[in-house]
């Protein structure tokens, strides 16, 4: 009877009782649901141009992040670094499709999954060969990024926003903007569609596949040290920001591996659902659930959306 | 030219559907087992001890994903932690029962894992894909959890660990734990190895194995023509974390011998997934050769590289090994997307026509 009144309705009287505090979790939650949707945002981006399931996305915002740190490191000045990464992941963009995916265009999705593993192991080793493999620090500052913090008075108490996150907010709402017009208004932004539609029609009229995908691996090359960027100046940046690719993976099921304001949405969900499920029923089963809850909330959206919240219906035929 | 099975003609029904037709395959077959014990007397503790006994598990648990993922079309993301659940549940196995001979309670083992297996398995009923990735992922990070948070699978260790025991068998033996000789427990783990091998090849060429196949390659076409997709999918499940939980519980048993929740994660999933893929979906042999690539390799880049005069830090052999790696990996996959297995076969028919290219 204790237990269902604590898991029932303990934590909503909670919730009810500081109401401050759950502003700060909510406000938490949502953040790093922004920074999920921007990780899941580059999956999608591939995902929905080449059909390949980019496992190398965690990577890839490593190697990004790392890029930029060790260019500065060299006595580039931060600006001047931040270009010549995004050079770097133009570089990668190009030697990813030419060496590997212009050969595997028409293989079955699980290949494709395979070869971007191959693809991590690579940029893993290459990036520790390059780098080294112990943790750096962002450059935050020298990039202009704030890094103060503002409380507010809300409710009888107070709220801690962190400036780097409401940045990260503000740079993510400014991303998925810029890509919604990209791919909704410009030339090529209807090629992609095209080749997401259809790889043979979009061939048949004239469509260069190997541009269009070089285009969307550049384009998640920036997604990806954008995210690598906000991810770093929360924590360092290290290998270790592999495994957020692994959270990515129930924010994209969730909202459907095509759809971009899915991706926004369920890194959101999962974002603040992983917060609240922690703090509030975590430590009735003696806390650490948020390695799991995200999938388990997944899991749950999937029994009655099969699809996603916002993927295509899916139609069998026999 | 070198070998060809002209002239083996079958006369009865039982030579036709026998696990082997062909008599090279049975001679082949024999010739790697005679290699597989004898190989003990030729080869130092240290490639016993740290290749060949991993790599039959790593074959075996591939052997489990391959059910799954090669027969059946489910993709599978828990693997290490259904390895989890066998390693686990013979820890408690042989704690509560520690006269009951270790191999034994390794085979139980893996029915704990099976039933675990079929939980996490009823949500492929209704979602496939990728998407189905989400389902045996949750198992993964839950099971992690599980092995981090309840005391009682670890006997209240003070450092979370599963330490093996001591266990003797067969009259006198030691099997299991730190005073077990390598040899020893290569034999336990080549016997074991060849009997769920030879089991999974006859539950594939029956009955079972052909609904696996149907429903992997249209579900709906194999539920209009009767397949049960209930039944089909949670035997797959069943099947493939049984195996998966034998593997698991001979990881730590005649491997590690200790072994820390991290043991089983999400990393060893992957590493069994590749070895599937790189070998060949749907191909047992394809199991072994995968297991084969992905562990043997860079261990001998590590030893390798440093012997051939390049000489340079651990840590740069170890990036290196991880390049190289990778980069193999997708060699491999531009080559021949099917895997190391269906190199093999185009091996052997060319070697079957051989010095002709086409007969």
């Amino acid at each position: 009877m204790e237990f269902l009144y604590n898991l029932l309705i303990d934590p909503f009287v909670q919730m009810v009782e500081l109401p401050d505090f759950f502003l700060q979790v909510l406000w938490e939650g949502f953040v790093s649901g922004v920074l999920y949707a921007l990780i899941a945002l580059g999956f999608v981006l591939i995902f929905k141009a080449s059909g390949v399931f980019n496992f190398a996305q965690g990577i890839m915002v490593v190697f990004a992040a790392l890029s930029l740190v060790g260019l500065y490191a060299l006595g580039m000045p931060a600006y001047i670094a931040l270009i010549a990464t995004i050079a770097i992941m133009g570089i990668l963009a190009v030697a990813v499709q030419k060496t590997i995916f212009h050969h595997l265009v028409n293989q079955p999705d699980i290949i494709l999954l395979m070869a971007t593993i191959g693809l991590t192991y690579f940029l893993i080793g290459f990036g520790e060969f390059v780098f080294g493999g112990d943790p750096k620090v962002m450059i935050t500052e020298e990039l202009g990024l704030p890094t103060g913090s503002t409380a507010f008075d809300v409710l009888g108490g107070l709220v801690i926003l962190q400036h780097i996150d409401i940045a990260a907010a503000v740079i993510a709402i400014i991303m998925v903007t810029a890509l919604a017009i990209f791919f909704n208004k410009t030339r090529i932004g209807r090629a992609l569609r095209a080749v997401a539609d259809d790889h043979q029609a979009a061939l048949s009229v004239g469509i260069s596949l190997d541009q269009i995908w070089i285009i969307v691996w550049f384009a998640a090359g920036i997604v990806a040290l954008a995210t690598g960027i906000m991810w770093g100046a929360r924590s360092d940046v290290s290998f270790a920001l592999e495994i957020i690719a692994f959270k990515a993976l129930p924010v994209l099921i969730l909202g459907g591996f095509t759809s971009i304001p899915g991706a926004i949405v369920g890194g959101l969900i999962i974002g603040i659902g992983e917060k609240i499920g922690e703090i509030y029923w975590g430590p009735l089963v003696g806390g650490g659930i948020e390695s799991w809850l995200a999938y388990v909330i997944a899991l749950i959206f999937l029994l009655f959306r099969p699809q996603g919240l916002f993927g295509e219906k899916i139609i069998e035929r026999v | 030219m070198l070998y060809r099975e002209a002239g083996q003609f079958k006369t009865t029904y039982e030579a036709d559907q026998a696990m082997f037709p062909i008599a090279q395959d049975r001679i082949g077959v024999l010739v790697i087992l005679a290699i597989a014990l004898v190989i003990p007397l030729a080869a130092s503790d240290f490639v016993i001890a740290s290749i060949m006994i991993p790599f039959l598990i790593f074959a075996l648990a591939t052997i489990g994903l391959n059910i799954l993922t090669g027969y059946a079309g489910q993709l599978s993301l828990g693997t290490g932690a259904f390895m989890g659940v066998g390693a686990y549940a013979c820890y408690k196995l042989t704690t509560i029962f520690p006269d009951v001979n270790i191999v034994i309670l390794v085979l139980i083992s893996g029915l704990f894992s099976a039933g675990i297996g079929i939980v996490f398995g009823l949500p492929s009923l209704r979602i496939k894909g990728l998407y189905l990735a989400v389902t045996t992922l949750a198992a993964q990070f839950f099971l992690e959890w599980c092995f981090i948070r309840i005391p009682w699978l670890y006997n209240y260790n003070n450092s979370g660990a599963i330490e093996v025991p001591e266990r003797t068998g067969f009259g006198g033996f030691v099997l299991a734990g730190p005073a077990s000789p390598p040899i020893t427990r290569y034999y336990v783990v080549l016997g074991i190895v060849i009997v769920m091998t030879l089991l999974v090849k006859n539950i594939i060429r029956g009955r079972i194995g052909r609904t696996w196949m149907m429903i992997r390659d249209m579900d709906i076409a194999a539920e209009l023509i009767g397949v049960r997709p209930l039944a089909a999918k949670l035997s797959a499940f069943a099947v493939s974390s049984y195996i998966c939980g034998v593997a698991g519980a001979m990881l730590v048993f005649f491997w590690l011998g200790a072994a820390e929740p991290s043991a089983f994660a999400i990393t060893l999933s992957f590493q069994i997934l590749f070895m599937a893929i790189l070998g060949g979906l749907g191909s047992l042999i394809g199991c072994f050769f995968g297991a084969a690539f992905i562990w043997v390799l860079p261990v001998l880049l590590r030893t390798g590289l440093p012997s051939i005069g390049i000489e340079i830090g651990a840590e740069t052999v170890e990036h290196v090994s991880r390049m190289i790696v990778g980069a193999l990996i997708i060699f491999f996959l531009i080559v021949e997307p099917h895997g190391l297995a269906r190199l093999w076969q185009i091996l052997k028919e060319k070697l079957r026509v051989w010095p002709f290219p086409y007969a």
